[in-house]
């Protein structure tokens, strides 16, 4: 599955300046592999060493947060967008 | 971009710094730490501060949030929002008596210059600080209140402004913002959903956004609710202050301002316990404190307090340590306790405010009712924005006005209907019955 995936800017020293690349896998564990061979070192900026998502890291699906999806076993199909986002803080 | 504002005075603050992992930056437009994504936070020489600053130079400082400005991190004089803030503390004794408590204070921002919300504390310092860093535009993602307050500053400012909303806000906070001419979006979506649009868009225009890029200087705005709430009590801090939860930053910001002034010896040392309100239908920072979680599990809010409808609150980690560590706690509150003790408050006290305070007074109510919160000691309840901003919560719930022809015997019968009709004081009742009898 080939995705089109969202850099924001404070990993984009990780990903040579781009702010989209296209990785591929089923899912986002192997998406997130997939991304690291690309882009070696981006794997632990995602995630710790237990494998989770960062908790200051949110990751979107088709701009629906993977926590409320399946997680890392959240699957992808061709097309998908993924995004990448820092958590922020809440503005009322 | 435009010409930076020109510093004018000497600035207490050397830099930025990760809340996570230490590492240090310098000032400029940037929220998240390169390495672990963790929150900036604004560094201070507090040595410097100490220094500069006493009760009585406090004391002697403007009507406003500028009395603290040697603790905000501004650079220069302010240049926007010079009335913003030093809200009324008032003591609530009808309320105290009706709940049996002896020192209720309400920390009252529902009116709060200009946009009659907290809001209006961190606005200004994020406003004045995009002027310091040279942008010619600002926005924002909100529920409302932080859109008002952000383009009514932005047009103080002469700047132009975006304010992104959720669709289903109230009809107050559209038109609320929409009169000082931002560019408004609405975006079809949950608060989190115009979150996380707004931290892309950041990344792809040169914008100041008051809660993502200017977050860190946003944030510290905050404080002056504690430092207020303090030195109104006579320079101590309360035993109790209950806080409504939506991002999370209010909470840890009163929190961290106890302990600034208590470091600076402007008050004894902190014995506040921190509680936390929020709605039972968006409430992701009171189930993690209450289940000692570690791990944020966000919600998908359903509930009237849209104000506090962030289902993914980026400050809940710290909410929650800071609430920990107070020795505090968190409740929520359903829709129908929040309505009902927005019109306690208002008919007890006077006060009318928004739905995220009918939250917050539920929640204390259930604080003393369940005995977390003794009815001896002093507590000290926030109430953050203005209720003829969400005048849909109660329309349903209110009479009509009587209406009656112009003549004196239309209104002696009208009378007689509103004696049994309104819930009016007994005194008022007494007066009724005397004039008709």
């Amino acid at each position: 599955m080939s995705v089109m995936v969202r850099i924001p800017t404070p990993l984009r020293s990780v990903t040579k300046g781009a702010s989209q690349v296209v990785a591929k896998g089923k899912d986002v564990e192997e998406l997130i592999d997939d991304l690291d061979r690309q882009f070696p070192g981006l794997r632990e900026r995602l995630v710790d060493e237990s494998g989770e998502l960062r908790r200051f890291v949110n990751l979107y699906v088709n701009q629906e947060d993977v926590r409320f999806l399946a997680g890392r076993a959240t699957a992808l199909k061709d097309g998908d967008e993924v995004s990448v986002v820092p958590a922020i803080a809440g503005g009322r | 971009m435009r010409r930076p504002a020109v510093a004018s005075v000497t600035s207490s603050v050397r830099g930025l710094a990760c809340r996570e992992c230490s590492r240090r930056y310098p000032v400029s437009a940037t929220h998240v730490c390169e390495f672990c994504f963790g929150p900036l936070e604004v560094d201070y020489d507090y040595a410097a501060i100490g220094r500069r600053i006493t009760r009585e130079s406090l004391a002697g400082g403007p009507p406003s949030i500028w009395r603290y400005r040697d603790l905000l991190p501004l650079d220069g004089e302010p240049l926007v929002g010079h009335h913003v803030g030093f809200t009324p503390l008032v003591r609530a004794r009808n309320l105290a008596d009706e709940w049996g408590v002896r020192e209720l204070f309400l920390k009252n921002d529902s009116v709060c210059h200009p946009t009659w919300s907290f809001k209006d504390r961190v606005v200004a310092v994020a406003v004045g600080k995009a002027l310091e860093l040279g942008f010619d535009t600002v926005g924002c993602a909100s529920t409302g209140n932080l859109a008002n307050s952000v383009a009514a500053h932005a047009a103080e400012a002469r700047l132009t402004s975006f304010a992104f909303i959720p669709t289903d806000l109230e009809a107050g906070k559209v038109l609320g913002t929409l009169v000082y001419g931002p560019g408004l979006v609405a975006v079809e979506g949950t608060y989190d959903d115009v979150n996380r649009l707004c931290s892309e868009i950041a990344d792809r225009y040169r914008w100041a956004f008051a809660n993502i890029n200017l977050r860190p200087f946003y944030a510290e705005g905050s404080k002056t609710v504690g430092y207020e709430i303090a030195e109104q009590l006579g320079w101590r801090a309360p035993a109790h202050v209950v806080v409504p939860c939506a991002g999370g930053a209010l909470i840890t910001r009163i929190w961290k301002a106890f302990q600034e002034l208590a470091a600076l010896g402007l008050i004894a040392p902190v014995g506040t316990r921190m509680h936390a309100a929020q709605a039972e239908g968006c409430g992701p920072i009171v189930t993690m404190i209450k289940t000692g979680a570690d791990t944020l599990v966000p919600v998908k809010p359903r509930t009237i307090a849209k104000s506090l409808a962030i289902g993914n609150p980026a400050d809940a980690y710290s909410a929650s340590a800071a609430v920990k560590a107070s020795g505090g706690s968190a409740e929520h509150a359903t829709d129908e306790e929040t309505l009902e003790a927005m019109a306690l408050l208002a008919r007890s006290e006077g006060i009318f405010t928004e739905t995220a305070g009918g939250v917050t007074v539920a929640v204390t109510r259930k604080l003393v009712e369940q005995g977390t919160i003794p009815r001896d000691e002093p507590i000290v309840v926030c109430i953050t924005g203005s209720g003829l901003k969400t005048v849909e919560a109660l329309e349903s719930r209110l009479p009509e006005p009587v209406r009656i022809r112009p003549n004196l015997a239309a209104f002696d019968r009208a009378l007689a209907h509103l004696k049994t009709h309104t819930q009016a004081s007994p005194t008022v009742r007494e007066a009724a019955s005397e004039e008709t009898s």
